[in-house]
């Protein structure tokens, strides 16, 4: 665990990694997606944990990203994901769509160290014939017909929050947000952003333990106020709905998008935002 | 506030439509339902159940404040498998005469046609909830369809395969109907104001069974109207101002 810049950050996440974001509800970084634009991020594979929102279509609008597996891509109450429709149909990234529990599944098996795990359901949905890593089995424990699907344990290459805080010993805070947690078990680097540091240690607080990460499973943090906006950060600030809406319209078209990038990553927005 | 219009509004009297299924004695009983995201309607319909005394747990997935569960995302799959969540509420992009829903997009794999957002948790919920309410506000022959282009959640499944539940019902903005599991088929149940059997056949694009006389889709009484309006609308007003104060002609307190 160490802390360093954002810019630093983003520029340990190499290009063609497997890169697990949690969706608008459940502390994306967004700073550390904007700054992976500004480094020109390539090839990036993306996983949606378990879903994919404001920051999945920005990487792919900026042309970051080869691949997306997911189990919807939406920008919430702003509609449809612009940049990620329009690549998809000019086949312009490869879609693995898969259904929320699976990879919260696949990730629990990666969290264990076991090879597979089982889950219910799912079974005649178009999903699996187009997933070749799912497998449907008979149940080995069952006398009876009983086909269950299993799925493999997948171990992100990086997986990036945002959280409220770190503290002085590397652990960071993400409350209720367990399945971060989960995620941070089930990656090989946990990249985090912060609203701030504090002093002590959250894991000797009965009150904050519980809803903190391990500095065991911090590869690294940087502090970036704000660094979830324009998505909710728990108790801490909302969701900023006329942002994203106009995200979603100037994303509608190319150019839109271009200009969109243009004053809110590059630009003197973003400068302002950081600041 | 401006006073609410004593007009039933139609939104009104979908929640109360929703709401009569809901309770519906022939049906599982219902201890805990869990309600996704954009969902006013079914929202307004659980906060109808409960308001009118009926001891009823409302997980309700995209509120503000007082997120329900403790785990993260993943609690809500992990109570659905152990059999905690008696009924859940789905839509689709496509929804078809077998009860298949799509919401991956139409034309080939993945949306080549229209891409829709992705089938979320409908592949293991539709499965794993004894049952399930299917809504969706727009009735057109585009949605609803013969057949689905994709299937994000089957809606029969072969008898070996473990399954709780199926659709119990599909309600849309023009009428509502019961679906049959054992012939994997829907049967009209009462149109809404506006109207007929014929109507609903040229806005549908799948067969389906109907009564000679099909009755009107009752609408709330004064009773559920007085709650929707008062109560019904306190809980939902810091998730859905828009539609409190469209439909309940209700603004959030600044």
């Amino acid at each position: 665990m160490t802390q360093v810049s954002l810019e630093a950050l983003a520029a340990t996440v190499p290009d063609g990694a497997l890169l697990a974001l949690p969706p608008d509800n459940s502390l994306p970084s967004v700073a550390l997606a904007k700054a992976l634009v500004r480094r020109g991020a390539k090839g990036l594979r993306l996983l949606g944990v378990p879903v994919s929102g404001f920051a999945t279509d920005l990487l792919i609008g900026a042309g970051c990203v080869a691949e997306v597996q997911t189990s919807a891509v939406s920008l919430g109450e702003a509609g449809f994901a612009p940049r990620f429709s329009a690549a998809l149909k000019a086949g312009a990234i490869t879609v693995r769509d898969a259904t929320c529990p699976a990879i919260h599944t696949m990730l629990q098996a990666a969290e264990k160290g076991v090879p597979f795990m089982p889950l219910r359901g799912v079974i005649g949905s178009d999903i699996i014939a187009h997933r070749l890593d799912w497998r449907v089995v008979q149940n080995p424990l069952s006398d009876r017909p009983d086909p269950i699907l299993l799925l493999p344990a997948l171990h992100p290459d990086v997986a990036a929050i945002h959280a409220v805080m770190a503290d002085e010993a590397g652990n960071v805070w993400v409350g209720r947000r367990r399945e971060c947690a989960t995620l941070a078990h089930a990656s090989r680097k946990l990249l985090v952003t912060v609203e701030r540091v504090v002093p002590g240690n959250m894991l000797e607080d009965e009150r904050l333990a519980p809803g903190a990460i391990s500095a065991t499973y911090v590869e690294a943090f940087a502090v970036a106020e704000r660094g979830a906006h324009p998505v909710a950060l728990l108790d801490e600030y909302g969701f900023d709905a006329a942002y994203v809406a106009g995200y979603a319209r100037a994303a509608r078209t190319e150019e839109g998008f271009r200009a969109w990038v243009e004053e809110h990553v590059f630009g003197r927005a973003a400068r302002v935002a950081a600041e | 506030m401006s006073a609410p219009d004593t007009q039933v509004q139609p939104e009104e009297r979908l929640a109360a439509a929703l709401a009569r299924l809901i309770l519906d004695p022939s049906a599982p009983p219902v201890r805990h339902i869990a309600v996704g995201a954009a969902s006013p309607i079914p929202a307004a319909a659980c906060w109808l159940v409960a308001k009118s005394g009926h001891p009823v747990r409302l997980s309700l997935l995209h509120k503000r404040s007082g997120n329900p569960f403790t785990e993260g995302s993943r609690e809500l799959f992990d109570l659905t498998g152990q059999g905690r969540i008696d009924l859940f509420f789905l839509g689709g992009g496509q929804i078809d005469g077998q009860a298949n829903i799509n919401l991956i997009g139409t034309g080939e794999w993945p949306g080549q046609g229209v891409r829709f957002p992705g089938s979320f948790g409908s592949a293991f919920m539709y499965l794993m909830t004894p049952r399930t309410i299917l809504f969706r506000e727009e009735h057109s022959p585009r949605v609803l369809v013969e057949k689905v282009d994709n299937v994000s959640a089957p809606g029969v499944s072969p008898p070996e395969v473990f399954r709780r539940g199926t659709a119990q019902a599909l309600v849309t903005g023009r009428c509502v109907f019961l679906f049959a599991p054992d012939r994997a088929r829907f049967t009209l149940e009462s149109v809404h104001p506006g109207e007929s059997s014929e109507s609903i056949r040229e806005q549908t694009g799948f067969g389906f069974d109907a009564p000679e006389v099909v009755p009107a889709t009752p609408d709330p009484t004064p009773e559920e109207l007085a709650l929707l309006r008062g109560p019904v609308c306190e809980e939902m007003l810091e998730t859905y101002p828009e539609f409190c104060a469209r439909v309940f002609g209700r603004k959030a307190a600044a």
